[in-house]
């Protein structure tokens, strides 16, 4: 576990290092700040003390800029060589895999606390429900969760960081829109089926307040498939 | 710790890359491993080094098989072509390495003085590794496998790069280090091999054709002397004649027909019946040098077919 967390605090310091970490910072204020306060169904349009504007727009932030962060992660390591020399040293596959995770998974946690001050607001102009809210969050978290195994995987499967960007956005879309809309046109058990694999039944209910333990496990299972498939295609060299 | 190599092979798709070769290199030994491009080098420092899984064979470090026990910690390792993180500065890098492999927190920070003093990074310690010199990043290759002070160092071409003081001074420092390690260092440099290898080892396409000392590889790839004369006082053929009628020599070659010059090869020494046969015919003898086969013959000859 100690191996997992220097990994981690190396990609992390990479990302400020790269001056990456400042620009998402700063594109994901300022769109959450526009869309949560100025713009389109804002908070002052709803008229209500909750932060769920707040909430659909970070989960489309995050949708785009995840795999943004993740693409280099593994891609360039293998097409530089460097994972190599990282992978010689005394750790194993899986902990640098999880060592990347945690660091991408760091830098979207640090870039929600830069949100607090909207939570603080909100609830000042209202009675806000803030068991709600603090599961809106966690929703946040589990949802980038999400996307950051997604983009492990897609940055596993090639060394090419252009692909793998592309390739995180296809499978997210497919997680986003595809199983939504073609759980719309089906029944029975693969309707079923396609509806529990759409990303937004789990999020819309987490970001309500409701937390449910299939909801969690949902998240987690997406994360551990691709941090396993990741996993797997380092370790075919 | 030694290392013990029995019947290594790997397979690239249908092509055996390495062919199930064997050998041992004992504590305190440099071993030189040559051989041209795609003979397996590579390959085998890498399943040394368990970047690569084996096919088939074994590798044993210190008694201890890859297969069985995670043995990385003992091994700092140079790969090809030095990969480095461009972005990140040199003491961070290396403090970073120091904690991947298992240095203690308390000794990071020392470790690494230890290492940049030693490869003379002072220098540019607080310099990103992309705005190294080659020189200067080959040394900070160099420090990262040696970061943890592993009893076993993997040298893939070390000295590519280098001007030749700093090969001069990369040499002498392997030399010093693998006196209590063991060190296994690939290079296409051959003098390299003479002056830093106490053991040569040549592998062409996946298989091992020659193991041994510089000099035992001499002999053995010739297994006769060669003579260069020049004589003064009588004409090129009789002269040619009566050295192909000396005992022991196989065959007499003419190299500068005016200057008389002739190269002679033959089993064991021939200065003597040289002499003797210029002092009986009267000859003036000019010059009578024994000839060293050179390394880069031998490796020619083992390697091109």
């Amino acid at each position: 576990m100690e191996k997992v967390w220097i990994i981690a605090k190396r990609e992390l310091n990479s990302f400020f290092d790269s001056l990456v970490a400042y620009l998402i910072l700063v594109a994901f204020l300022g769109f959450t700040g526009f869309f949560t306060w100025l713009q389109g169904s804002d908070v002052f349009f709803r008229k209500q003390a909750d932060l769920l504007a707040f909430f659909e727009t970070a989960k489309w932030t995050l949708f785009f800029f995840i795999p943004a962060l993740t693409m280099r992660m593994l891609a360039e390591e293998k097409k530089t060589g460097t994972i190599e020399l990282l992978l010689t040293k005394d750790v194993s596959d899986r902990e640098v895999v999880l060592g990347k995770y945690l660091g991408c998974l760091l830098l979207v946690i640090i870039a929600l606390l830069f949100t607090i001050p909207y939570y603080v607001t909100v609830s000042r102009l209202g009675n806000m429900d803030h068991g709600a809210t603090i599961s809106g969050y966690l929703g946040l978290v589990l949802l980038s969760s999400a996307y950051i195994g997604i983009g492990l995987f897609a940055s596993s499967v090639t060394n090419n960081q252009i692909v793998a960007f592309i390739l995180a956005l296809i499978i997210g879309i497919c997680f986003q829109f595809i199983f939504d809309m073609l759980s719309g046109g089906t029944t029975g058990f693969i309707g079923e089926l396609l509806n529990t694999l759409s990303i937004n039944t789990h999020f819309d209910s987490i970001k309500r307040g409701v937390l449910d333990s299939k909801d969690l496990i949902y998240f987690f299972s997406i994360s551990a498939i691709g941090i396993f498939f990741a996993e797997l295609a380092i370790k075919n060299r | 710790m030694d290392i013990q190599i029995e019947g290594l092979t790997k397979y690239y798709g249908p092509q055996k890359a390495v062919d199930s070769i064997s050998f041992a290199v004992k504590t305190g030994e440099i071993l030189g491993f040559l051989g041209p491009n795609g003979a397996g080098k590579t390959t085998t420092m890498k399943m040394i080094t368990q970047y690569l899984s084996l096919d088939d064979g074994d590798i044993r470090l210190g008694g201890q098989s890859v297969k069985e026990t995670n043995l990385k910690r003992y091994i700092g390792y140079l790969p090809e072509h030095n990969p480095l993180y461009q972005e990140m500065p040199v003491y961070d890098y290396l403090a970073y390495c120091a904690a991947l492999q298992d240095v203690p927190k308390d000794r990071i920070n020392d470790r690494v003085r230890e290492m940049i003093r030693v490869c003379g990074l002072n220098v540019e310690k607080h310099k990103n590794i992309g705005e190294l010199s080659k020189g200067f990043r080959q040394r900070v290759g160099l420090a990262q496998a040696m970061i943890h002070d592993p009893e076993i160092l993997i040298l893939d071409e070390p000295t590519t790069g280098l001007d030749p003081n700093q090969i001069v001074e990369i040499r002498d420092l392997i030399k010093h280090l693998g006196k209590e390690k063991t060190v296994i260092l690939s290079t296409h440099i051959l003098p390299e091999v003479e002056a830093t290898c106490d053991r040569i080892l040549i592998i062409n396409r996946g298989k091992i054709v020659a193991d041994g000392t510089a000099t035992t590889l001499r002999s053995q790839a010739q297994g006769n002397n060669l003579t260069r004369t020049r004589l003064k006082g009588t004409d090129t053929d009789s002269a040619f004649k009566a050295l192909q009628s000396l005992p022991l020599v196989k065959k007499v070659r003419i190299e500068n027909r005016d200057q008389q010059r002739f190269v002679i090869e033959s089993n064991g020494e021939a200065s003597e019946a040289i002499f003797a046969l210029c002092v009986q015919q009267g000859w003036i003898l000019l010059e009578l040098t024994p000839l060293e086969t050179k390394l880069e013959d031998i490796f020619r000859d083992l390697t091109m077919n």
